[in-house]
């Protein structure tokens, strides 16, 4: 039933500035790029996706940007949380050679996909974005799976200086690649599906949401496609259809607001 | 679904007769904190809070929806009767074909429910309303009354063209290791499978109260939930949780039960049900 199951956090670590991961017991099966309903208990329920998948240990890594990740950033081992889910589709982890490109905190739930790439035996190619040095986080550990790691910053403070998406178009025409699969601001996911051209693209889009299984309608885009359910990955096809891609999203209310 | 036009585009393909837009007000509303939904038993408890975008920006959905020339119910809510007729105004400006005025959230302060169970407010907001607009009022009602056949009459009495009912029950799911309600809101609507037969209770009884059509909603999933409906005395159905527990296309799903249902038991009109079970 979709509801919330009580998780004690087994372990609470910083990654990068601001940036935590929260280990918890969880025995469900879970898809790279699905994602969990984390209820911070008197505060607010967010989805959060999952970026460790470790037999039954699962985790979230996320940024100290609001209220229910402060609140959560805040909490310690042994402190409880409600958990829900997994929801939402998945990557399809498929090819020969796959280009990853995540931006911000979009490098958490990368890091599971390019781990089960890994695990069929496809080259990866992973393309770190962060605003400065100090906000990169699992690059060792795409390493350790034996990924291709390039890093751009938009300060220049580590590897290539400028946005992930002008690093990914160098790279995109100096190798073949059989698809792009990518998370982060929706402004850079936008410049990559414009750049991959033919190269299936699956992005996986961020959207306010409220039930999380695809009934109130609050995180949908395009025609009717429901983030939380239909998504949230989503392949170019869809997304260029989809009017409000990279052009708006909604607030709690339901208005429009501007990336 | 139905908040914004995208949405409602989509639900037109999975066979829908009509479809009823969010309960919009007269300002943005985010709704209530997360959690606003739990799964239950036998069905799903929210409290959403009436989220809604705002009449202001509304036009543009309707407008945008409009163009696949399906029918559409504006619903609406407002705290007074000035509030109510400016929504109803300004829906049928923006093209809706008829309007549903939510009088039955069960857990919204000052809105909803705390109308739909003043007979006397019932009867002076769906009165004003009808004399506002040219298209047809409908008045939805909620379950959570103990004078229900009187204030569906006094929505008659108001000069409604229907009654809907009902909406959500009101419920809580308290969990155990927090010892504490799940949604922020505490308490929430309870929907689905479980309040159907309360769905159906309400259905007969304001049948048997009123001579204006009847729109029945309350844990509809299959045809033959449907069908109870309509032998109760709804001459349509509206679906909302049937979408999660058989898919968006629940729609298309539930006609095909209903006709073969009917193809079995040799009826030939489906209105020829309609309230079969008053006798």
């Amino acid at each position: 039933m979709n509801g919330p199951i009580i998780k004690k956090i087994i372990e609470s670590k910083i990654e990068a500035k601001n940036i935590k991961t929260i280990l918890f017991e969880y025995q469900e099966k879970i898809v790279p790029g699905q994602f969990f309903m984390i209820w911070i208990p008197g505060v607010d329920e967010i989805p959060m996706s999952v970026s460790y998948i470790h037999n039954k240990i699962k985790g979230i890594t996320f940024r100290n940007v609001g209220d229910a990740t402060k609140a959560l950033f805040n909490l310690r081992k042994g402190d409880k949380i409600g958990v829900r889910g997994p929801y939402g589709n998945g990557f399809k982890i498929n090819g020969k050679h796959i280009l990853f490109v995540g931006g911000g905190t979009g490098i958490g739930m990368l890091a599971p996909a390019v781990e089960e790439a890994n695990h069929k035996n496809i080259s990866c190619t992973v393309i770190l974005g962060a605003k400065n040095k100090n906000e990169l986080f699992f690059e060792d550990r795409f390493k350790k799976c034996g990924a291709t790691v390039y890093v751009s910053t938009d300060d220049g403070s580590k590897g290539y200086k400028g946005f992930a998406s002008n690093l990914a178009k160098k790279i995109l025409t100096e190798n073949s690649f059989d698809s792009v699969l990518t998370c982060g601001p929706e402004i850079m996911m936008k410049k990559l599906l414009d750049i991959s051209k033919n190269i299936p693209i699956q992005a996986s889009l961020e959207r306010y949401m409220k039930c999380g299984i695809g009934i109130c309608g609050q995180c949908c885009i395009g025609e009717g496609l429901r983030t939380c359910k239909d998504g949230p990955v989503f392949d170019g096809k869809k997304l260029k259809n989809a009017e409000d891609f990279g052009v708006y999203k909604r607030d709690a209310s339901g208005c429009k607001v501007k990336f | 679904m139905d908040e914004d036009a995208g949405s409602m585009k989509r639900i037109v393909g999975c066979g829908v007769g009509a479809v009823v837009t969010k309960s919009i007000g007269l300002k943005p509303r985010e709704g209530y904190p997360n959690p606003t939904i739990v799964e239950l038993e036998c069905g799903i408890l929210n409290a959403m809070g009436l989220p809604n975008p705002g009449i202001k920006d509304y036009g543009q959905e309707i407008r945008n929806f409009k163009i696949l020339k399906v029918l559409i119910i504006g619903s609406i809510f407002g705290s007074n009767l000035k509030e109510f007729i400016e929504l109803s105004r300004k829906m049928q400006e923006y093209g809706t074909d008829a309007l549903e005025l939510n009088m039955s959230c069960p857990h919204a302060k000052g809105y909803g429910l705390e109308i739909g169970s003043d007979k006397g407010l019932v009867r002076e907001i769906t009165s004003k309303v009808k004399a506002s607009v040219d298209i047809p009022v409908f008045v939805k009602l909620s379950s959570n009354v103990s004078d229900l056949k009187d204030i569906a009459k006094a929505a008659e009495k108001g000069g409604a063209d229907g009654i809907v009912a009902i909406n959500t029950v009101k419920a809580m799911k308290i969990n155990l290791e927090l010892r504490k309600p799940v949604l922020a809101n505490k308490i929430g609507g309870y929907s689905g499978k479980a309040i159907k037969p309360i769905g159906v209770r309400c259905v007969y009884e304001i049948a048997e109260s009123v001579d204006i059509p009847i729109i029945g909603v309350g844990g509809v999933t299959t045809g033959e939930d449907a069908l109870e409906y309509i032998m109760a005395g709804a001459s349509a159905v509206q679906i909302g949780t049937g979408i999660y527990y058989r898919e968006l296309d629940v729609f298309k799903k539930i006609c095909r039960e209903i006709e073969s249902w009917m193809k079995k038991h040799d009826v030939k009109k489906l209105s020829d049900l309609i309230g079969v079970a008053h006798i």
